[in-house]
């Protein structure tokens, strides 16, 4: 095919630059500057799709965004489902498909669909799909739902970047409005964003053929982009849409193929914008009336676009139904580029001059007439008028043009939710202006309800005059070009003709097959407010987000609950205004680029030694165990622990969540945020502690030390750090401002080697401290400076092994060469390097708790069997009244037990969950946590259990996957029970 | 995304705070004084307030300061200058 409805002259495309392509089994060509759906039309191609529930035979609607119904999969280049063909610029090559039919468009095996469609009425989901369930019927209807099929291995996986944008005035359109608005802006200095989303600008005045000055209209529109572009304090976007428009002027701006960075597919702008102008001009919406989604019949406005903007005929034998003077515009359009046309007039009395000028084209008018009905089966052949006397008649024709009205384009406003909506008996149809008091943004042409092209010039003009005013700049002055007066006339509200028969299908909703009669149905069976309505009906949910049909929609709940459209009300627009990629809005931002990894100095020397990184929270990466040559992780693990149990271990103790707490007040302030005693502490000595939130839980817990009078050093656990932090400002600014205490994060500032083990004495002491290390001298929970290996240090002896243990704490620069002199001195009591997989051995061996296991934020300290450490004397801590009152309302709790699995081989998974004789039941405890322990020889475990301590030695059961594992109670520690190898 | 003026950064992008909801009054200085229900009340129950209402917020992110925001919950409109928790009472 040649292109045969293609004009000789005209439409901004490049007739130089041909472009094959191939739609379906078609082998095609269009011009550059096509859109895939101008070219398909080009190439007289009707039928383009299937509709989603009925498979109805479907064609272009419209141009643009408002017709999401022309979806097509794009297998190459770049494959890619569900792009909207009406804004997908033509490409040389391309092959495309139609989406939701098979085996092509042309010939669609679900179209048997369409003879069911009785069974598929509104809500049919939950009225045939009851019995014997839905998950009966769902993977079939799974199978048949949605649209597009996701492309496979060949994906296109699109280059996309995230950024930020700044401005003082961002213009959303570049029509009359937004063009006449950003010359403004721009030539009074203010700094200007101008977004599009036209493959080129100038909207209407282009899409129509306007003339300005006395030429066409693209004269004057290049005249000011060409100025926009040469002024350094404008930046336009063109192929780029205003997706989101939310709280404080923030906007996110959806780029296709940035100009300015080649090989770049999609930018999504985050911009803040001081003014925001919205004019992103008007939606004509259609009128109903039977078979309305017959392939041929489109919106007037996209007629007049095809063949100004594009070059291209619709239909050699077109019928214009309209409501309004437009449609006569389109009338003269279509007779001009050589169509024969008819007009059916829907008011009985049409401005009289712009009738002469119609007729005078040798255009045939029939006024106070309706079209009822179309014919026709893959494509519109014929339609059924009904006049002013009720006589109908027939009508062969090709094409046929609605033009109902237009619905402003509110959806930006609507998203601030500082717009005031309401209803407008001129447009019959919702208008929307800022809410009073606001003056972030304004709205400005047809998408403030102005319809004429001169009007929405000056509206554009007026409303950057008031922005920049309202920015303290002094607007400039443009001369906006000279039109013709346009006829702008709407008649009274019609959103669908009524049909002759109840089975007649008139679509309201196109992209989710809503008919009138599902409206019907959904309001006598009591669904009648607008929300139900959507929801219940799919009106407005379906891929084009009801863009063209909701006005309609609210129109006929009005009509068949008598309400004015007014009550009716509209339902809530929501971001996105259109299809937005995930990989545009996340950019380059996905991993660690997300989140970046915390390392400590000691990483490379870490990998270097084979260690396997993973978290250890807060996006710290520490060493799980370092595998030798043919080791599983579980060998490794348990290598490392025998060699503290019996030797001397280091681990890198440096994400250790630590606060430098200084001030009179830290006594006091640690009272109150512990469940023990801090306050008679004396310096160089430390102590366990526990903090609550005010509901009584556990938020974490660590060893606090004082280095001298008003000076002290707090640990919490790696992950808690943040929340801790959080705690301590709160706690401090809101409630005891009084307090005098400066809070200072230093994890990061020090860098941590701790070396564990019966043999860590005599392994510090052969790294020549400055310091006496005896047991007398140096007792477990104190601490000392000074230097170890002529490197500054501060060492503090406490210990989360059960061994004896020491954390030596340097500068983040002394960090390498500490940790290397300790591994060099330390060879000759067989140091070895220790991962986190085995602290968390050695930790449940010894019985100390773990944040995340047992402290899960439901546990209190009594249940984890610390409530000897409460403070028997403070009247008052964080926490404490919410504890005693959870204890008193509800004495049954769950408390920490050791668990000892019956196969001493079996490891539980954390979390399994503990039932009453492993049976399907309510649970009465789970595991924490479950390792191989290198003393027992066997697996040990610790979790909580329902009044746990005084079940010793009975048999509980956890259930996991339909297995079911028994294990004994005993005591939550296995070693070290009278903590003499950790204090010795 | 809010755009919260800091009195002591300048206006600064919502990602740099956090918000610990309605402002409530200062934690009882002896919470034994209270009943069972006012404490578990001053501890949970919140407004929850749809309109104008005062929230704590934290710059933690920034300067680290805690500050009263008078924000209207529906329309996100910030209607008084930030202030310290000080200035607010």
């Amino acid at each position: 095919m040649s292109q045969a409805a293609r004009l000789a002259h005209g439409g901004a495309i490049d007739r130089a630059r041909p472009l094959e392509f191939l739609f379906d089994t078609q082998a095609l060509s269009g011009f550059a500057g096509d859109t895939v759906a101008s070219a398909l039309l080009a190439n007289e191609v009707r039928l383009t799709g299937r509709s989603f529930k009925l498979h109805r035979p479907r064609g272009i609607v419209g141009a643009g965004y408002e017709d999401a119904g022309v979806m097509v999969h794009r297998l190459a280049p770049r494959p890619a489902t569900n792009q909207l063909a009406t804004t997908l610029p033509l490409e040389s090559g391309m092959r495309l498909t139609s989406v939701n039919a098979w085996p092509s468009a042309a010939f669609d095996v679900g179209a048997i669909a369409q003879g069911f469609s009785r069974l598929l009425p509104a809500g049919f989901y939950y009225k045939t799909f009851m019995l014997p369930g839905w998950h009966w019927f769902e993977s079939s209807i799974r199978n048949r739902a949605g649209l597009g099929r996701v492309p496979g291995d060949d994906a296109w996986q699109p280059v996309t970047e995230s950024r930020y944008g700044h401005c003082d005035v961002l213009v959303a359109g570049a029509g009359a409005a937004g063009l006449a608005a950003a010359l403004v802006a721009a030539r009074s200095g203010a700094q200007v964003m101008l977004v599009d989303d036209g493959l080129t600008f100038g909207g209407r005045l282009v899409n129509d053929g306007m003339v300005l000055n006395g030429v066409a209209a693209t004269a004057w529109v290049d005249a000011v982009i060409t100025e926009l572009l040469a002024s350094a304090n404008v930046r336009i976007l063109q192929r780029s849409t205003v997706w989101s428009y939310l709280e404080h002027n923030y906007l996110a701006v959806l780029e296709r193929s940035p100009r300015d960075a080649p090989g770049l597919d999609l930018r999504n702008w985050k911009i803040r914008a001081r003014q925001v102008i919205i004019a992103s001009g008007a939606i004509e919406r259609p009128i109903a009336f039977t078979n309305n989604d017959r392939p041929g019949i489109m919106l007037a406005s996209a007629v007049r676009t095809y063949i100004n903007r594009f070059a291209v005929l619709p239909g050699r034998m077109a019928v214009v139904f309209t409501n309004t003077d437009f449609g006569h515009a389109a009338a003269a359009d279509l007779a001009r580029a050589g169509a024969s046309v008819t007009v059916i007039d829907n008011r009985s009395a049409p401005d009289t001059a712009m009738l002469a000028a119609t007729r005078a084209l040798g255009i045939t008018c029939h006024i106070g007439s309706q079209v009822r009905r179309a014919h026709g089966a893959r494509r519109v052949s014929a339609i059924d008028v009904v006049d002013a006397k009720g006589l109908t008649m027939r009508l062969a024709c090709d094409l046929l043009a609605t033009s109902g009205g237009w619905n402003p384009a509110i959806h930006l406003a609507s998203h601030t939710r500082q717009a005031r909506v309401s209803w407008s008996p001129v447009l019959h149809g919702f208008v929307a202006e800022p809410g009073s008091g606001v003056d972030s943004f304004r709205l400005a042409g047809a998408a403030n309800g102005h319809l004429g092209a001169a009007d929405c010039l000056r509206d554009g003009e007026k409303a950057a005059r008031a922005a920049l005013v309202a920015i303290g700049r002094s607007p400039a002055a443009i001369d906006l070009p000279a039109m013709a007066v346009e006829a702008t006339g709407i008649g009274l509200a019609l959103w669908a003709v009524s049909p002759r028969s109840r089975h007649d299908k008139i679509f309201v909703d196109f992209s989710g097959d809503v008919t009138t009669a599902d409206l019907g149905l959904a309001v006598r069976e009591g669904f009648d407010s607008i929300e139900l309505v959507k929801r219940y009906t799919t009106a407005g949910m379906g891929v084009d987000q009801g863009k063209t049909g909701n006005t309609s929609v609210i129109g006929l709940i009005g009509d068949l609950t008598n309400a004015p459209p007014a009550m009716v009300g509209t339902t809530t627009f929501r971001p996105p205004f259109v299809p937005v990629e995930f990989g545009a809005i996340a950019g380059a931002r996905s991993g660690a680029r997300l989140t970046p990894w915390r390392h400590t100095p000691l990483t490379p020397w870490h990998i270097a030694n084979g260690a396997v990184m993973v978290e250890a929270g807060l996006r710290w990466q520490r060493p799980g165990y370092y595998a030798r040559p043919g080791e599983s992780w579980m060998q490794a693990a348990t290598r490392e622990a025998h060699a503290v149990r019996e030797s001397v271990g280091i681990y890198d103790g440096t994400p250790l969540g630590k606060f430098q707490l200084k001030g009179p007040g830290v006594p006091t302030l640690l009272d109150l945020l512990y469940i023990n005693d801090f306050a008679a502490l004396k310096p160089g000595r430390g102590k366990y502690g526990v903090m609550l939130t005010d509901d009584g839980l556990i938020l974490d817990d660590g060893v606090t030390f004082r280095l001298d009078e008003t000076h002290w050093l707090l640990h919490s656990s790696t992950g808690g750090a943040d929340r801790v932090h959080q705690h301590i400002e709160m706690l401090l600014n809101l409630h005891r401002s009084d307090l005098n205490v400066s809070v200072i994060p230093v994890t990061s500032a020090w860098a941590n080697a701790t070396i564990c083990g019966p043999m860590a004495r005599d392994l510090l002491r052969a790294l020549d401290p400055d310091f006496d290390v005896s047991s007398e001298s140096f007792p477990f929970m104190a601490m000392r400076e000074g230097t170890v290996g002529q490197l500054p240090v501060r060492v503090f002896r406490v210990s989360w092994t059960g061994e004896l243990s020491f954390e030596v704490n340097t500068a983040p620069r002394h960090a390498l060469a500490l940790w290397e002199k300790i591994m060099q001195v330390g060879e000759r009591f067989g140091i070895t390097p220790v991962g986190s997989e085995t602290s968390h051995i050695l930790r449940v061996e010894a019985g100390y708790l773990s944040t995340g296991h047992e402290v899960d934020g439901t546990s209190d300290v009594h249940d984890l069997g610390l409530g000897a450490m409460v403070s028997k004397t403070k009247t008052d801590f964080i926490g404490k009244r919410s504890m005693e009152l959870r204890r008193r309302l509800d004495p049954v709790r769950p408390e920490l037990v050791g668990l000892l699995p019956v196969d001493p081989a079996c490891i539980v998974p954390d979390g399994a969950p503990i039932t009453p004789g492993g049976q399907r039941a309510d649970q009465e405890g789970f595991v924490s946590a479950c390792v191989a322990s290198v003393t027992c020889k066997r697996s040990i475990a610790l979790g909580l259990l329902r009044n746990g301590r005084s079940r010793m030695g009975e048999t509980v059961h956890a259930r996991v996957y339909e297995r079911i594992i028994p294990m004994v109670v005993v005591a939550p520690v296995f070693h070290d029970a009278d903590r003499s190898r950790v204090k010795s | 995304m809010l755009l919260l003026s800091c009195p002591f950064c300048g206006p600064r992008s919502e990602t740099e705070f956090t918000c610990f909801g309605e402002l409530v009054p200062s934690r009882p200085a002896d919470p034994n004084a209270l009943s069972d229900s006012d404490w578990a009340d001053y501890v949970v129950l919140r407004r929850n307030l749809r309109g104008v209402q005062r929230e704590r917020w934290w710059h933690g992110r920034g300067c680290g300061s805690w500050l009263v925001v008078q924000r209207d919950t529906v329309t996100h409109q910030i209607s008084a200058p930030l202030c310290s928790p000080e200035d607010a009472q």
